[in-house]
This record gives C-alpha cells, sequence and structure tokens, in this order.
C-alpha cells in the first residue's frame, strides 16, 4: 500500500513538473501554430540559472524570483530576434530553426557553465522528510515542488480564464486573424505567449534542478515527454496539458516499479492508446 | 421603403475612407483591378456584385488583411495601406466577416468586452448594456459559449463586437447570408440602427431589396472592377443594368 502511495506522489509531483513545461509548448504550438524543437533548451536555461542565482541568493525560491522574469524577458527576446520570422513559414522551416536554436543554447551553455553536471542545494528549511509509515518517508522539498506547480497551474487558470490578456490567448488559439481584425496587435500576443512559456518551462527546470543534477543536455528529454503531453491533451489545450501530464506522470513512475523492462515504451504507449480513442488528443479539437 | 439620403453637409465633407487605383492580386489571379471607392462620414455604401467578383477581396483589402500591390488607402486622412489590421481597426474600421468569426471558446460577454475600445473623441460610445439593449437575445445568452449560440445570434455578436470597437465605419460581409427571414430583418433593423447612430458602414449582401433600401450609394463590382458608383435611385432607375451585372 506505501509503495503504491509513493508511487501516486512520484507520479503526480513528476506530471505536475512536466505540466509546467508542456504547458508553455502547448500554448505556443496551439496559438502561434509553432513546433518549437528548443523548449527543452529553456527548461535547460530554468536549470542553470538556478544554479547561479542560488549561489548568490543561497535559496532556490529566491533564484526564482529572478529567475522566471529574466528567462520571460529571454523569451521576447528569442522571439523577436528568431521565432517571429517563422509565423508565415511551414513546420519544415520552423523545426530547422529551433533544432538550430538548440545547437546555439546548448553551445553557449557549455561556454558559459562547462561541461561538467552540478547540484543545486536543497534549501534547509525543506530538507527534511514526511514519514509516511514506519519505513516509508517522503521528502519535503518534493511536496514543495508539487505544491509550486499547483500554485503556477492555477495562476495560469486565472490568468487565462479571468483576465483580458487570458480571453485574447484564449481568442487567438480559435482564430488568430479575427483577433487582429478586432485591433489586437498580434506580434505583442505572440511575444507574450512565447515568453511565458519559456518562463514556464525555466521554472520548470528550476524547482527541477535540486532533484536532478544539472547538466549539458537536460531539457532534451523534457521536450520529448512535453510532445508526448501535448499530443495525448490536445494541441492548445491547457486544460489536455494538465491531465496528459498527470497521465503520463503516473504512468511513468507505475512503469518504472511494475513494468521495469518496459518502463521506457509505457508512456509511448499510452499515447498511442489515446490517439486512436481520440485522435486529437483528450481535449483537443479533432 | 428607401432610406432618407444622408444630409447634403455629410455628402459635401470630406471622406472617411478613400481607396484608389487598388489592384488585389491572390498568387498569380488578378482579383481587384484599378478600383477606386470611398465613403463619405455616415454613409451607408451598398457593395454589390455576383459571387466571385471580388467584393469581399475589397473588405479584406480595406482591412489590411490582403495587401493590394498597388494602390493607396486613407482612412480620416491618414495612410493605411499595407498597415496591420490591428492598427486598420484602431484607426477606427470594423469588419464584421461573412463566417462572423465568433470565439466559439469566449463567452458572449467576453466575445463582445474583451477587444472593446472607447471612442476616440471621447464621445460616450458603445458599451456592452447598449449593446445588450440592441440584442436583447445576447443579453439573454450572455454566459453562454460563442459555439452555442445559432447562426442569427452569432451574427448578431459579430455586429456587436465590432460596435464595441467604437468604429467610424462597419464593413459587413454578407450580412444576412443563410439567416432565416426573422433573423434577417433584425439584422437589416440593427443595420438601419447603425446608421442612425452616425457610424458610416459598407454593406455587402445578396438581398438586393432589402439593401438598397437602406443604401445611400451603391458600388458593383464586375470581374474586379468597379462598373457602377452612384446612387440608389439612379442604380433602380436600370433594370437593365441591374439583371446584366446582379441578375442571377
Amino acid at each position: 500500500m506505501e509503495l503504491i502511495l509513493i508511487q501516486i506522489l512520484n507520479g503526480l509531483q513528476y506530471g505536475l513538473l512536466i505540466f509546467l513545461a508542456a504547458s508553455g509548448l502547448t500554448l505556443v504550438f496551439g496559438i502561434l501554430g509553432i513546433i518549437n524543437l528548443s523548449h527543452g533548451s529553456f527548461y535547460m536555461l530554468g536549470a542553470y540559472l538556478a544554479l547561479t542565482l542560488t549561489s548568490y541568493t543561497g535559496d532556490i525560491f529566491l533564484a526564482l524570483l529572478i529567475g522566471i522574469p529574466l528567462a520571460f524577458a529571454f523569451g521576447a527576446l528569442v522571439e523577436w530576434l528568431f521565432i517571429r520570422h517563422l509565423y508565415d513559414r511551414d513546420h519544415l522551416q520552423q523545426v530547422l530553426l529551433t533544432f538550430a536554436l538548440i545547437l546555439i543554447f546548448n553551445d553557449l551553455q557549455r561556454i558559459i557553465w562547462g561541461t561538467y553536471p552540478h547540484s543545486v542545494p536543497v534549501p534547509s528549511y525543506l530538507d527534511a522528510s514526511v514519514q509516511l509509515s514506519d519505513v516509508l518517508s517522503y521528502p519535503v522539498y518534493r511536496l514543495a515542488v508539487a505544491g509550486f506547480c499547483i500554485f503556477l497551474a492555477l495562476c495560469m487558470v486565472y490568468i487565462i480564464q479571468y483576465t483580458r490578456i487570458g480571453q485574447m490567448i484564449r481568442a487567438g488559439e480559435s482564430n488568430r486573424e479575427m483577433v487582429e481584425v478586432l485591433g489586437i496587435d498580434s506580434r505583442w500576443l505572440f511575444r507574450f505567449v512565447f515568453a511565458a512559456g519559456v518562463s514556464l518551462a525555466a521554472a520548470a527546470g528550476a524547482i527541477a534542478a535540486p532533484i536532478e543534477s544539472v547538466y549539458p543536455g537536460i531539457g532534451e528529454p523534457i521536450l520529448i515527454i512535453s510532445f508526448v503531453v501535448v499530443v495525448i491533451g490536445g494541441i492548445g489545450s491547457v486544460k489536455g496539458a494538465f491531465f496528459g501530464s498527470l497521465l503520463i506522470g503516473l504512468a511513468d513512475a507505475f512503469g518504472k516499479v511494475f513494468l521495469p523492462e518496459f518502463a521506457s515504451v509505457v508512456v509511448y504507449a499510452l499515447m498511442a492508446a489515446v490517439l486512436i480513442v481520440s485522435p486529437g488528443g483528450l481535449f483537443g479539437r479533432a | 421603403m428607401n432610406a432618407p439620403a444622408a444630409p447634403l453637409d455629410v455628402l459635401m465633407s470630406t471622406p472617411a475612407l478613400v481607396a484608389r487605383q487598388i489592384n488585389t492580386y491572390y498568387g498569380l489571379s488578378h482579383i481587384l483591378r484599378n478600383v477606386d471607392f470611398y465613403v463619405m462620414p455616415q454613409e451607408t455604401v451598398g457593395l454589390l456584385g455576383r459571387n466571385g467578383m471580388g467584393k469581399t477581396t475589397l473588405l479584406r483589402t480595406l482591412m489590411g488583411l490582403v495587401r493590394p500591390k498597388n494602390g493607396r488607402i486613407t482612412l480620416n486622412g491618414i495612410d493605411i495601406t499595407g498597415r496591420r489590421p490591428s492598427a486598420v481597426a484602431r484607426a477606427g474600421l470594423a469588419l464584421v466577416p461573412e463566417d462572423r468569426g465568433v470565439f466559439p471558446n469566449l463567452t458572449v460577454k467576453e466575445n463582445l468586452t474583451f477587444a472593446a475600445r472607447p471612442c476616440r473623441d471621447g464621445a460616450a460610445g458603445w458599451t456592452l448594456d447598449r449593446i445588450f439593449e440592441l440584442f436583447p437575445r445576447l443579453a439573454e445568452r450572455r454566459s453562454h459559449w460563442g459555439n452555442q449560440l445559432s447562426g442569427g445570434e452569432q451574427k448578431m455578436l459579430a455586429i456587436g463586437r465590432a460596435l464595441m470597437t467604437n468604429p467610424d465605419i462597419m464593413l459587413l460581409d454578407e450580412a444576412t447570408e443563410g439567416l432565416a427571414p426573422k433573423i434577417r430583418d433584425e439584422i437589416w433593423e440593427t443595420v438601419r440602427q447603425i446608421r442612425a447612430a452616425g457610424i458610416a458602414a459598407v454593406v455587402v449582401d445578396k438581398n438586393l431589396d432589402d439593401l438598397l433600401a437602406l443604401t445611400d450609394r451603391n458600388v458593383v463590382l464586375t470581374k474586379g472592377e468597379v462598373v457602377f458608383d452612384g446612387s440608389t435611385a439612379d442604380l433602380k432607375a436600370d433594370p437593365a443594368f441591374i439583371q446584366h451585372h446582379l441578375g442571377v
């Protein structure tokens, strides 16, 4: 029973973390129509920002407070420099440019931070465990990560559902041309959405840094799993990304324990199953 | 019943919208050919022509959705040629597209308010209450999603949403296309109210009798060229021309 409880907690925590990365990817894909292969690089950026900023501030949450706006500004810059030129181009050109960005960001990472793996300390006030039973305990920091992800998810729901910018984002998701016809400059809307997507991926990378070590190419596995989530949830659907992430998180956690030989296949089998039942994803347009 | 003609002082004033020598292409297809088009303040203009003659392309070109290959468009004296649709909209033009463009994942109220803008001259403009007064059906369905509305309600919503941007000129593409007769009458009544509110309008519609009952002037397009630009009375006085260029 404790084993199942632990796997549920691990699965939910991992799923919530993926959600932060995948929600940015699905927004960029759904609204801007951009297949952004460099999205994992922004997860990596978050992890390395956490490494550097924590070394100055001594606290991962202070590092997040500074790092998220920095990532937002960086995302806006990347959109202005590169991404905006892709809106009217086909997916092949999008894939080529964003793949080139991966190579550029990887080289920049090596120049700035080197190739050695690093670790980011867990804040002392969260460096403890919750006793679940006589033999099982669960790290408090992982619970804090889940809480932080839920907090960001609720912020996202609030912004998308109850603010004017959120209404613009939803409108842009269904009819970009009409948003522009109504007098909203889609260039700024797209820049905001892309930068928000970058900062969400960076937040995920930063908050996960104390759990896993920080190393070159840390964002690549997250990119692949984020695409799986986007496909399962439905392109452009934040709600789909949320439930898709939890599904993937739980499948991954239980797969590793109960089907260790097939652990790496479980999430893809799940994706295939969802696509057979609902080709547009759980909450997407078919 | 013919709509009363615009007052003389209005007709003698400077046009609000002027398009000169517009040529628009879709790829290699030459759609609009040297089109001259203007709209006076508070004037209601009928844009007529058979299917595929360039009416929608002209509206999309005026709105900035299609860039003309050459020609010049000015709105209230400002050159808007080649400007983004958002800039054209903020300069005072609003488009109600044929497909209505209602956002299905926004409620009626959100559709109306999220792009609302006050009048540029500081005057009391269109508000949510005023739109709900104009379209009581929308008031009843304010919490419904855009895709839960009937075709007629979506048209009302699209018109209301355009009015909420407080435009100087409204472009209505296929104003009553595909609507039930009762709803069609409601839309025509709305166009009359828009006219009474002093907003100029360019209206495209296949229902010639209803359209000519409220336009001051009409422009007929045939194969992308303006073949008539004159008063409703002049157009009505030439049944042979109507039959030749507009008859089914």
